[in-house]
Parts: C-alpha cells; structure tokens; sequence
C-alpha cells in the first residue's frame, strides 16, 4: 500500500475539513486515519491517506495546494516513508 | 495514527520554516570508455554517454521532490576528470573538450558538471601543463563547468611546483574577464575523496563504478532552531546531543530520498554526505548557530573549539543514521554565502588566518574568500601551500577557493548575487614568501603517510 500524510494548518475556520476530503474523494483517494488538534491559535489536522492506484501525484498535490489558498491554510502533501525514517530507527 | 502530531509537525517545521532541503544530488558518471585517438571522437562518444545516462534524472527527481515534499535544490553530473580523458599537446583541444561538455550539462539542463579536473601531486607531466593552462580560458568560456586541481595527498606529500603553477592560474582565470566570480568554478585540493560531490571539487573517481547517485542533505536552519529551544544555561554537552539527534533525523531524509532517487533510475549505488551549507539567507548561516552557543561574532576566540563541537556532533548522528556517508560530511564555512561568516569579516572578528585554524576543525577549507586581485603571485602560494598542509598531516580533504578581485581593498564589500552571496574583501598578510617557491619540488608525505 502507498500512503501519505497530508498536513494542513492554520487559522480555524468552518469548511476546513470537509474541503480537502472533498478533494480527496475526487481523486478516489481514501481517508486511513485523521488527528486533528488546536496549537495556540492553529489549527493543526494530519491525515494519513491510501495512494495506492495513483501512477502520478502531481494533479492530486497541485489541486490540494489550490483548495488549500481557497481556505487560507497551509497543505503538504508527503509520502509517509519520509516520516518513518525520520521518526523511527 | 501512526506518527505523533508532535513527529509529523517536527518534519513539516523543519522543511518549511527552518528549509531543510536536499542541497544538491550528483550523478557520477564514468567516461573512461568514451576515450578515443582523435578529441572530436572522444567528444562525440561521451556526449552521447551523458545524454544517454542522465535520461530521466531531472524529470525523477521532480517527481521525488513532489511526492516527499522536500526540496532538492541543485542537480549536478559529476564526470571522470577531464584531464584522463585526453591526453592531448594541443590546448585548442582541451577547450574544444570542455566546451562540448558545458554545452551537454546545458542541454540536459543541469546546474552544474563537475570534473574538469587534474592530479598533481606528485607531478606535473607535459599534457598537464597544457590542460592547466587551458583552465583559465575555459573558465571565462563556458558556464557551468567546474575545475579542481589536486597538488597534495597525505600518500604523495605536497607539490610545491604545483601549487606555483595553480596560483598564477587562480590570478589569470580572474583577470581575463576582471571578474572574480569566475573562480568560484576553481579550487585547489589536498586528499580529495573519490565520491566528491560538491562542486567545484567534483568528479567521479576511478573505479567508482559506472553510475553512482551522491546526496547532499543540508540544514543549518534545523539545526540553529533545535540548539534555540534547548535551554540557555544548558551545558555543552546537551548542545552535543541535540545537534547529533538532527543530523540523524535529517541524514536519514537524504539517505531515504537518495535512495529512492537511485531505485527510480536503476542505480545501485548511493552516498550521503550531512553536509551543513550555508546560504545568504539569515535563517542558514553556519555562524549563528556557533554565535546561538555563546559568541558574540563567529571568528572570537573559542570559535574553533565549537566549529569542532559542531562538526564532530553532526558526523555522529549521521554515521549512526547511514552506512553510506560519503567522504565530506560535516560543515562548510564559505564566507561570501554565509551572511554571519562575511559579517563577522566586516566586524573584524574573522581574519584569514582565522579561518584557516577552523579548517583543522571542519569540512573543508578556505571557501569563497574574495582577496585583494593584485596581491603577489608567492603569497597565494603561501596561503595554498598552509591549507594542503592542514589536509596532508590531518589526513582529510582540505581546499582553497579563493576570489582575487581586481583592483579591490580590504574591507571593501563585493557582490556575488544570488546563493554567492556577499562579504568584504579579506585582509591578507604580505609578508614575503618567494624564497620558499624558487626552491620548488615536493614536500615529502608525514609518517601518516607511510601507514602500511
């Protein structure tokens, strides 16, 4: 399985949530797992998502950043190997 | 979920706010069978060989870059040195040579190619001479091309007639165009490791193997940030410790993306060098994160004991992180691309000397330092010959890059642009040394080097 997590932060605001999962399920791509929390001010939401059947993530990762200006927070999109070598010997 | 939000925003904090990124990967490249009779067949064979092996190198690494969400900055060829691949009297030929080569790193779109490079360390043969001085036209001649000449190995000792040769070369390569930029494409080596990625020093090393992909991770700013949440009146050692749990972290991220950059395009082979480079950005200067530990300017006294702290922390985590740390891992102090280091020059904290005791301590020598350019032709000897032999008793690579800038003074400040930088023009001592270089030959190899 091909995974990644998406990270998403800024102000709160309603809509967040439900405009980047509509996106994903545009592209097909399924929700594994989701945590969201509140830092200070920020709002903080990581989601952890199968890419499996997708050959080429350059449309998928150009339309998150778009939806994310739309909202007026910050996405980024990583695959999750680069968390676990970072984050796990 | 798998990871923390404290680990998934620590890897976002780190690329975003503090620009963690993979600085530059190299492709090594063998072209020792493109080797021909005449150069124009030489030429043809080994444009040929690097379109054909550099074929999907950009568009893999764009791919990489998007889907990990890290930036890689530079994409670089690294070639079988250029003075192996001809052996040629007529220097048209060495220029027709390189020319060709530049011209091929542009078309496939590279930032830079480096290889243009000669052995002599032990001597100088004739063909030698005639490449050597094809260096300063081809320089002024072509854009992306870098040049390394070796004139010490701990094995061989230090060759005086070399460095004699290589100092007249530095000061003609800046006078042709009255640019002293140009020899931001040239440096002089001791001991250079055969997986050298960083320009201008690099090349593929013989026996290296026909494709190998090198990473350059780097990360001032992580490492600036972790030491400022440590606690002020936190003794050293904790200092130690965090900077030796970044480097880890952020050597296994280039270590990962080397590697899946180098399954991607079929190649076995992978080296990763932690390597902290600087840029003119505030946020990725070497010396504040010395001045964070408690100078007031990088260059006071105590400088060299925390550069080593520094560097020697950073090998640590990342020999712990990778098996396949390459041979320059560790930290750079170009003065012209770090802001702290060049201010440090203008406040008057950091002299040349200076800078060359921190070169016992760090990786890797005397790096973008703009001189006076109408300084004598001996002392530059005498500044090359000191650094080769840090290098030569000390057993590692040491270099000098060094910018004489045509009708300029000290303190003067010059412009590089862009990721070049800036950084006053370096006061140096005059002090006659001619009598040292009319001797000429070579100094012999220290018992380090006789090690059997």
């Amino acid at each position: 399985m091909k995974r990644a997590i998406i990270t998403v932060t800024g102000i709160d605001h309603t809509g967040i949530v439900a405009g980047i999962s509509s996106v994903l399920a545009d592209f097909g791509v399924n929700i594994l797992d989701i945590t969201q929390t509140i830092m200070g001010d920020i709002f903080v939401m990581a989601l952890l998502v199968d890419i499996t059947g997708i050959e080429d993530v350059t449309p998928l990762v150009e339309r998150l950043l778009e939806e994310g200006d739309r909202l007026k927070v910050k996405v980024s999109f990583e695959r999750e190997e680069i968390f676990r070598a970072m984050h796990r010997i | 979920m798998i990871f923390t939000t404290e680990e998934i925003l620590e890897t976002i904090r780190m690329i975003q706010v503090e620009h963690l990124d993979i600085r530059t990967v190299t492709l090594g490249i063998d072209l020792l069978d493109c080797r021909r009779d005449r150069v124009e067949d030489t030429v043809r064979s080994l444009r040929e060989k690097l379109l054909e092996s550099t074929r999907g190198f950009l568009d893999t690494i764009k791919k990489v870059e998007l889907e990990y969400g890290i930036p890689i900055v530079n994409k670089r060829v690294a070639i079988t040195p250029a003075s192996l691949l001809s052996s040629s009297l007529d220097i048209e030929d060495y220029i027709y040579l390189a020319r060709e080569i530049d011209k091929t790193a542009i078309d496939i779109g590279l930032d830079f190619i480096g290889g243009y490079t000669c052995f002599l360390e032990y001597e100088i043969s004739e063909t030698d001479r005639v490449f050597l001085r094809s260096i300063p036209i081809v320089l002024n001649d072509t854009e992306r091309l870098c040049a390394s000449i070796v004139t010490a190995t701990t094995k061989a000792g230090i060759n005086l007639d070399a460095i004699k040769e290589t100092a007249y070369i530095i000061l003609e390569t800046a006078r042709v165009k009255k640019s002293p930029i140009v020899c931001a494409k040239l440096i002089v080596l001791s001991n250079p490791p055969p997986d050298n990625p960083f320009m201008a020093g690099a090349f593929h090393g013989i026996k290296r193997g026909e494709r190998v992909i090198n990473v350059g991770i780097s990360g001032p700013g992580a490492v600036r940030s972790a030491i400022e949440r440590l606690p002020k009146d936190g003794d050293i050692v904790s200092i130690a410790e965090e900077i030796k749990r970044v480097s880890f972290k952020i050597t296994r991220a280039g270590e990962f993306i080397g590697k899946e950059i180098a399954r991607r395009l079929g190649i076995s082979s992978v080296s990763v060098d932690i390597s902290l480079a600087p840029t003119p950005q505030e946020g990725d200067s070497i010396a504040r994160i010395i001045e964070r530990i408690g100078v007031k300017h990088f260059g006071a006294p105590g400088t060299t004991g925390l550069l080593f702290l520094l560097n020697d922390a950073l090998k640590k985590g990342g020999l712990m992180a990778s098996s396949s740390v390459g041979g320059l891992s560790g930290t750079f102090i170009p003065v012209s691309e770090d802001k702290g280091i060049a201010e440090a020059v203008g406040e008057g904290a950091l002299t040349l000397e200076k800078l060359e005791a921190l070169t016992n301590v760090c990786s890797v020598g005397l790096d973008m330092i703009p001189i006076p350019g109408d300084i004598s032709p001996y002392t530059l000897m005498g500044i090359i010959l000191d650094e080769m032999a840090i290098g030569v008793m000390h057993n590692k690579t040491t270099a000098v890059r060094i910018l004489p800038v045509p009708g300029g003074r000290p303190g003067e400040w010059v412009e590089f642009g862009g990721l070049l930088g800036r950084a006053p023009i370096v006061k140096v001592n005059e002090t006659p040394c001619e009598g040292l270089f009319e001797r000429g030959g070579r100094i012999p190899p220290p018992i380090s080097g006789y090690r059997n």
